[in-house]
């Protein structure tokens, strides 16, 4: 799954970068907060633990070998935010390095194996295992489960990465300039493998790993119990991340979103006479990015950054409400904290 | 012993990598053209040449480039050999697999018919070329900027393009510490591969690998604590301090304008 340079335009990987960027302003925050100068250390071994795992051949049926990514591995051991930190640095190494992936594709490559699965796949896994043991049978379900949805969200990433290129980047005679398979071809082909080979390769190794470490070292397992709040805000977090991902495929479709139509096009669907009001408010709003687009920047760049401006705006909004609303909830219980408990 | 072509697999690949570092090391420490010049500046004008080559339209163009460092890695005193096999064996050959069904698959003016029915389209042509070159050129180039720079180096520069310190201490450690990672599962499998006669089944092997992978986790957990023992012994504060200082000489101004000059070139042959 590592894209090398050349696969995708330029524009495409400014978009990838913008998006990995904020995720690893919070990797390297909440890493932070936690530090200790052991930090160093453990996260540079476990990065070297990454890198060596992508080394290691795994037998597959039919006699071929496939290798792991481990993502999710790291996650369920060191953390969801560690692993993020982790595994880009082995990726960064094998880009810089040995040439595998490439530099200007590095943000996409991270986003997709760096982010994507470790966060999904300790997502599920977290779901799965929630308060059990750390010997619980339903963390090595939880490990495979994870590992295989994982890579295989990571893969469909990738797929609409490289299928998106066709589709926006080709010279006025059709001739694709970069990926030339359309996202029909790109991503059931990509799906396919990542289903069928690295998938099951991912969960059979991740559930091993996670099998052993419960027989021999289990307090590798972190089995936090105490912090139920933390899977809450997960859950938001994560349904938020899944529809983000699925941005691009707005693009796919054509028309305008129901109930959004303007006023050129509420004429041709038919409707005679446009509602006074309406004809009069359509202008009264300049919309700083007009159709979901700025202007005069490739349309689709714009409308993919408008995605995440939205969400970013969005988050924004809802994070500044829920301080609001715990302050408001704070000063209660600090007047109500005054009097002795009953 | 089908069923133990994995062990084999994995200990050429580790020792492809260890190999592949210690060669580096050797061609990044001689007297070349490349190996002389500010690792900051090496890595900023690589960088943008690399956007460029993103950015060219024409087969010609791409494939001049590719000859541009060819010369670079002549008067870098790497063997032309050497660098071809690094830089042709992996990526191109893979790119070439996704790259030939483009030239059917692309609709388009037909360009050539085979058998009169499998027709090749113009463009189907033009974007497996695209493909190809541009992806040898960008990674030929990564290779050459890696060859040609040590990676205490490579280091200084990312943290003088304001990389956090975190990060850059980890690439550092991470690269360090791989090798013995590395070595160490090398010997795992070595000596599996030495005591197994006749072949396991592909789950038994699945198994091995899984406690092998797990073992190699612990290790690497526990070497962190003594990593982290042994740093905090020495003093270690949670800063890492670097002593190298650069500064750019003349022939860095030089290679500045040199590559200004190329990447402006590339630019503009985009926009035609």
């Amino acid at each position: 799954m590592h894209i090398p340079d050349g696969y995708l335009s330029p524009a495409t990987c400014g978009v990838m970068y913008a998006a990995a960027v904020p995720f690893w302003a919070v990797a390297v925050k909440r890493v932070r907060k936690a530090l200790t100068a052991r930090t160093v250390p453990v996260l540079a071994l476990f990065s070297a633990f990454s890198f060596t795992l992508m080394m290691f051949n795994v037998p597959i049926p039919g006699g071929t070998t496939a290798h792991a990514v481990g993502a999710t591995l790291l996650a369920i051991v060191l953390g969801p935010w560690e692993a993020v930190l982790g595994v880009s640095t082995a990726l960064g190494i094998q880009a810089l390095f040995f040439g595998d992936g490439g530099l200007l594709t590095f943000g996409a490559n991270c986003f997709n194996m760096a982010i994507v699965m470790p966060l999904v796949g300790y997502f599920i896994y977290k779901v799965i295992s929630s308060d059990s043991d750390a010997l619980s049978p339903r963390r090595t379900v939880g490990a495979v489960i994870g590992s295989y949805l994982g890579i295989v969200t990571a893969a469909a990433c990738a797929g609409v990465e490289l299928g998106l290129q066709p589709a926006l980047f080709h010279t006025a005679g059709g001739t694709p300039l970069y990926a030339p398979y359309t996202i029909g071809v790109a991503l059931p082909a990509i799906l396919a493998a990542h289903l069928l080979v690295a998938g099951p390769v991912e969960a059979v190794v991740t559930g091993g790993v996670v099998v052993y470490l419960q027989r021999t070292h289990s307090g590798l397992i972190k089995a936090d119990v105490a912090k139920k709040k933390e899977g809450k805000r997960w859950l938001a977090w994560g349904a938020l991340g899944l529809v983000a991902l699925a941005t691009p495929v707005g693009l796919l479709a054509s028309g305008t979103a129901w109930g959004e139509w303007g006023v050129a096009e509420l004429k041709t669907m038919g409707l005679g006479s446009i509602p006074q009001g309406l004809q009069k408010l359509a202008g009264w709003w300049p919309a700083p990015m007009p159709d979901y687009g700025l202007p005069r920047m490739a349309a689709v760049i714009g409308y993919i950054l408008s995605a995440f401006v939205g969400i970013i705006l969005i988050a924004v909004f809802l994070w500044l409400l829920g301080r609001w609303l715990t302050r408001k909830n704070q000063t209660k219980n600090d007047v109500s904290g005054g009097s002795p408990e009953n | 012993m089908k069923g133990d072509d994995f062990l084999t697999k994995s200990i050429s690949g580790f020792s492809r990598v260890l190999e592949s570092v210690v060669t580096t090391e050797d061609i990044s420490r001689a007297s070349g053209l490349l190996q002389s010049l500010d690792p900051r500046v090496k890595l900023v004008s690589f960088l943008l040449f690399i956007v460029g080559i993103s950015l060219v339209r024409s087969l010609p163009v791409l494939g001049g480039i590719f000859v541009l460092i060819i010369l670079l890695s002549l008067t870098s005193k790497i063997s032309p050999g050497f660098f071809l096999k690094r830089v042709l064996i992996f990526v191109p050959v893979f790119t070439l697999v996704i790259a030939v069904p483009a030239l059917f698959l692309t609709h388009g003016q037909p360009l050539v018919h085979i058998f009169g029915k499998i027709v090749i389209t113009q463009q189907g042509a033009l974007s497996a070329g695209f493909l190809l070159l541009r992806v040898t050129d960008s990674l030929s180039l990564g290779v050459l900027l890696v060859l040609t720079t040590p990676w205490a180096n490579v280091l200084a520069a990312l943290r003088w393009v304001r990389m956090p310190a975190l990060i850059v201490d980890i690439l550092g450690m991470t690269y360090r510490y791989m090798f013995l990672l590395l070595h160490s599962a090398n010997s795992m499998f070595l000596a599996r591969r030495s005591r197994v006669i006749g072949s396991f089944s592909g789950g038994e092997n699945r198994r091995w690998l899984g406690r092998a992978l797990a073992v190699t986790m612990v290790k690497s957990q526990k070497l962190s604590e003594d990593v982290y023992l042994a740093m905090l012994a020495r003093g270690y504060q949670g800063e890492v301090h670097v002593l190298q200082d650069f500064s750019l000489k003349r022939r860095d101004f030089l290679w500045i304008t040199f590559s200004l000059i190329v990447v402006i070139f590339l630019f503009w042959v985009s926009r035609l």
